[in-house]
């Protein structure tokens, strides 16, 4: 891979206690976050959480209640935003619909000052692949061109900070996966810091680096995608970056890396670093894909978590196979089955035993919200 | 009947059309009359002499001349104003801001008899000279409501997310305002000052009262009506009527060709 182009070095973005209340209500709450140089950062959350709010704030269009904002060591707070190192590509694009596509993405290189467009403003089409496009109004674009038209005219300013507010909402899915790709290809060439701000969890686990799970204008939850998805903290980001399935339960006991939690007169093992819990009162977690189906008679590997239940639903979604098993206390737990074999598959009212090894269980808090972050989960096709 | 159906809409928007300028028609056509009399009303013979001679009836140039400087000089600076007035309606917020929005209708909505005789009145208690300075200053203030209520509706249709990713892109407020809002509400402005200047134009009744003993071009038509309109009126309304119509045809054919010509290049 190529070295990042830029010359100089990119700095840290701090917020720090930033709030920002609306009419009483708090759109952003007391946020503390940093976002590191030259990382790409999705901040994930549900419509309204704030994300808008909290980009719009770093931009400088809205002004915080309270807080500040850091780029390095350079406050940037009180800065009027057409001085902020910083630059946004917005929901809608926002192109100029007067000027050409040249025209627009030389916008911020001539009100600097800039003498010479030309040079940079074609090597910024050229990554972006729209040299053909130069002449041409943003109105006569597909909406895919347009949004990499918004790419290069905040790109070609070379900010501490891109700002990208779910920059591909308005595209198709395959044109949106399409651009993903893309977005991370520029990101690795310039360097620059990526804020990525999207609702789809999905989006943001393939492109991030680091995510931040917003919800009600608060960070619950910020780490690498895997981390996460794997070792949720909270039942909100549980549910919202995938299907979960959640058992509440007490923390009873354990021995070294692993503690026993039992749930409705069962006992199942977690490792002691994915239990969230603060005291004994916890919920037992487990992602339905790292569940197996084994039939009624068949030995389970040593030491895994096992249940007997009966098949309630099957349904086949190409890639896996969907199933509902109803456990001894009556919960339909999900579980994914990978179509390995031509095998016939397990049929509803099935016998069957289920389990999973200890690693893949993780325990939240019992004070949670079983069903929270649900409701507002956005399913990829 | 099925056929009467189809074709209704046609047939009404004809009949609009002919309703609307039938009577510019008959003053184009009146304008090629040898009149008999003194009234230029039956036709009589075809005669190209007012047209030949524009300005052959005394005070009819002159009129005609001076309509157009003040419509001229009262758009431009109602324009300016207005223009200026709206961006502020628009974009900030400050006290009084509602009062203001609706107080700007009110010269619309106040009957034309009313303001003369109220400009009348204060002209006369502020012992002004009657003439252009105050005909001009009247038409500015009548043609203002009409400039700032067509810039603000063009203004309100604007993406305020355009002026925002101005500003992103280190585009200072009168940047901002030079390089992205001007131009894009500019087709507005364009549009209200010809409002504007048709406005002032062919004003009577306020220019009646202000004018004092100065006659503009509507105010000579009034008068010569009483003797009979001289031909050279006619023609000169025709040639005002064309201009408008050249005008506007142009302006379809360049917008037409240049969507063409976006088009076939994408
Ligand atoms: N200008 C405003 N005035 C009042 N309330 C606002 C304003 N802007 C946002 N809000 C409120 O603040 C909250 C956060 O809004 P924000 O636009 O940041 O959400 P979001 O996370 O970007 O959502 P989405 O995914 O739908 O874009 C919402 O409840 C919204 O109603
Ligand atoms: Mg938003």
């Amino acid at each position: 891979m190529s070295e990042p182009r830029r010359a100089t070095p990119v700095e840290d973005l701090n917020l720090v206690k930033l709030s920002k209340i609306y009419g009483g209500l708090a759109a952003v709450d007391d946020l503390t976050l940093t976002i590191p140089g030259g990382s790409f950062f999705a901040l994930l959350g549900p419509s309204g959480c704030g994300k808008t709010t909290t980009l719009r704030m770093v931009a400088g269009l809205e002004n915080p209640t309270s807080g500040q904002m850091f780029v390095g060591a350079q406050e940037i707070t009180d800065l009027k935003a057409y001085k902020r190192p910083v630059n946004t590509v917005f929901q809608s694009y926002a192109l100029f619909p007067h000027l050409d596509i040249f025209e627009n993405v030389a916008f911020g290189l001539r009100r600097r000052g800039v003498k010479d467009v030309t040079g940079p403003v074609e090597r910024m089409l050229e990554l972006v692949e729209l040299t053909s496009m130069a002449r041409r109004k943003p109105g006569q674009l597909s909406g895919g061109q347009q949004q990499r038209v918004a790419v290069a005219r905040a790109l070609i300013n070379e900010p501490d900070v891109l700002l990208l507010d779910e920059p591909l909402g308005a595209l198709d899915l395959k044109l949106r996966r399409q651009m993903q790709i893309e977005l991370k290809r520029i990101q690795v060439e310039v360097g620059t810091t990526f804020v990525h701000v999207t609702h789809d969890q999905e989006e943001a686990m393939t492109m991030a680096d680091t995510i931040a799970v917003m919800n009600q204008g608060r960070i619950e939850q910020l780490g690498a995608p895997t981390q996460i998805y794997e070792n949720p903290a909270t039942a909100f980001v549980a549910n919202f970056l995938g299907q979960c399935n959640l058992v509440p339960g007490q923390i009873t006991g354990g021995d070294g890396d692993n503690a026993v939690l039992s749930a409705n007169g069962f006992n199942f093992s977690v490792p002691r670093s994915r239990i969230h819990a603060a005291g004994s009162s916890a919920i037992l977690g487990v992602r339905p894909e790292k569940i197996t189906m084994y039939w009624a008679d068949e030995p389970l590997p040593a030491g895994h978590n096992r249940l007997e239940g009966t098949v309630t639903d099957v349904s086949f979604t190409g890639v896996s196979t969907q199933y509902l098993v109803k456990v001894p206390w009556g919960q339909e737990l999900v579980v994914f089955e990978q179509n390995l074999s031509l095998e016939e598959l397990s049929r509803r009212g099935e016998h069957v035993q289920i389990g999973w090894a200890p690693g893949h269980t993780f325990a939240l808090d019992g004070a949670e919200d079983i069903t929270a972050g649900m409701g507002s989960h956005v399913v990829g096709a | 009947m099925a056929w009467l159906r189809s074709k209704l809409l046609g047939i009404v928007a004809v009949l609009v059309l002919v309703y609307l300028f039938v009577p510019i028609a008959v003053v184009a056509v009146l304008s090629f009359n040898d009149p008999e009399g003194k009234f230029n009303i039956s036709w009589n013979e075809f005669s190209l002499s007012a047209w030949g001679n524009l300005c052959g009836v005394a005070g009819v140039c002159q009129s005609f001349i001076l309509s157009i400087e003040i419509a001229l000089i009262a758009t431009l600076i109602a324009t300016v104003f207005g223009t200026m007035i709206a961006l502020a309606l628009v974009r900030y917020r400050f006290r009084g801001r509602g009062a203001a929005n609706s107080l700007i209708f009110l010269p619309m909505a106040t009957p034309e008899v009313v303001l003369g005789a109220s400009l009348l009145a204060l002209y006369l208690n502020l012992r002004l000279p009657l003439g252009f300075w105050t005909i001009l200053i009247a038409h500015i203030m009548f043609t203002i409501s009409f400039i700032v209520v067509a810039v603000k509706a063009r203004l309100q249709g604007m993406d305020p997310r355009l002026e925002e990713a101005a500003q992103d892109l280190y585009a200072s407020p009168w940047q901002t305002f030079r390089f992205v809002t001007f131009p894009l509400v500019l087709p507005g402005i364009l549009g209200a000052a010809l409002l504007g200047f048709a406005l002032s134009f062919d004003d009577f009744i306020i220019s009646n009262f202000a004018s004092g003993t100065t006659v503009t071009f509507p105010i000579f038509i009034w008068g010569a009506a009483q003797r009979g309109i001289p031909v050279q009126v006619y023609a000169l309304a025709t040639l005002v009527f064309a201009l408008a119509l050249v005008g506007t045809v142009v302006g379809q054919i360049v917008s037409s060709r240049r969507r063409r010509k976006l088009a076939a290049s994408s």
